[in-house]
């Protein structure tokens, strides 16, 4: 091998020029991941005429597309790629229920599905909650005081 | 048309940014994904708290409602009219119902998945 082939070999895979590439993908998929939101939503809003509503429609079609795609194995594929641009939609929050529920399957529904399938799910919700309730008591405090 | 394709863009831009930067969290810190979704969910909350993601929702639409973030700032609407409307009990009740939605499809589904596709062995 010659030394510029060596060279450009490094370079390839070097974790600097790896950085790029990724933000770059994951730009690319979380923006249509976001696009594709975007345009069900107006497509929802024009039939329903409800903001919060077709907002909510729009999260449950992908949730329910992206668990499709996991379980017929093709999210994997497409994330191994995407890598958070596949991670941060609620596609990611989907993807990573089902498929520990699937891989979980062999160890029994109650302590295999049932408690695995919140491997990822519990510590969003968990952490999500308490920021809520944390929010809801000084939102509460405030208003008693007539602060909001 | 031009409107609609400007929220579409939008949309791509703002949920391209919050992807990356996350990907960039991952690539240069020790984040894992499943803190990375944990922190999102909890700068959604914090991004409604301050009054910030609103503003943020009327630029982006599905560009940050659609990443982790929204199902945060979701929460925190949840915890604010659940207070204003109930008072002290809507600490507790805002949150989890404002989001139930989405987590109660997700284990549905997760449930149907598990039951009706079997899990490929890893490849090594």
């Amino acid at each position: 091998m010659k030394n510029s082939e060596k060279q450009l070999l490094i370079k390839k895979h070097s974790p600097h020029s790896n950085i790029v590439k990724n933000f770059l993908i994951s730009f690319v998929f979380g923006g249509l991941i976001c696009g594709v939101g975007e345009c069900l939503f107006l497509l929802y809003k024009s039939l329903t005429g409800d903001t919060e509503l077709s907002s909510l429609l729009v999260t449950l079609t992908l949730i329910f597309i992206a668990s499709i795609l996991t379980g017929i194995g093709v999210f994997d594929r497409i994330a191994k790629h995407a890598g958070a641009g596949t991670l941060v939609p609620v596609t990611g929050f989907a993807n990573a229920v089902v498929s520990e529920a699937m891989d979980s399957q062999s160890e029994g529904y109650v302590l295999g599905v049932g408690a695995k399938i919140f491997t990822v799910a519990g510590p969003v919700i968990l952490f999500g909650t308490a920021c809520g309730v944390v929010y809801g008591i000084i939102y509460f405090l405030l208003s008693f005081f007539g602060a909001v | 048309m031009e409107n609609i394709l400007l929220s579409i863009l939008l949309a791509f831009i703002g949920g391209g940014i919050l992807a990356s930067a996350a990907q960039i969290l991952i690539d240069l810190t020790k984040l894992t994904p499943a803190r990375i979704l944990v922190s999102y969910v909890c700068l959604g909350v914090l991004l409604y708290a301050v009054g910030l993601y609103d503003p943020l929702l009327k630029i982006f639409g599905s560009g940050v409602s659609v990443p982790l973030i929204g199902f945060g700032a979701s929460i925190g609407r949840g915890v604010m009219e659940s207070v204003r409307d109930e008072g002290a009990i809507g600490i507790l009740k805002g949150g989890i119902s404002a989001a139930s939605a989405g987590i109660t499809l997700s284990l549905v589904l997760g449930l149907c998945a598990s039951v009706v596709f079997k899990s490929k062995p890893k490849k090594m």
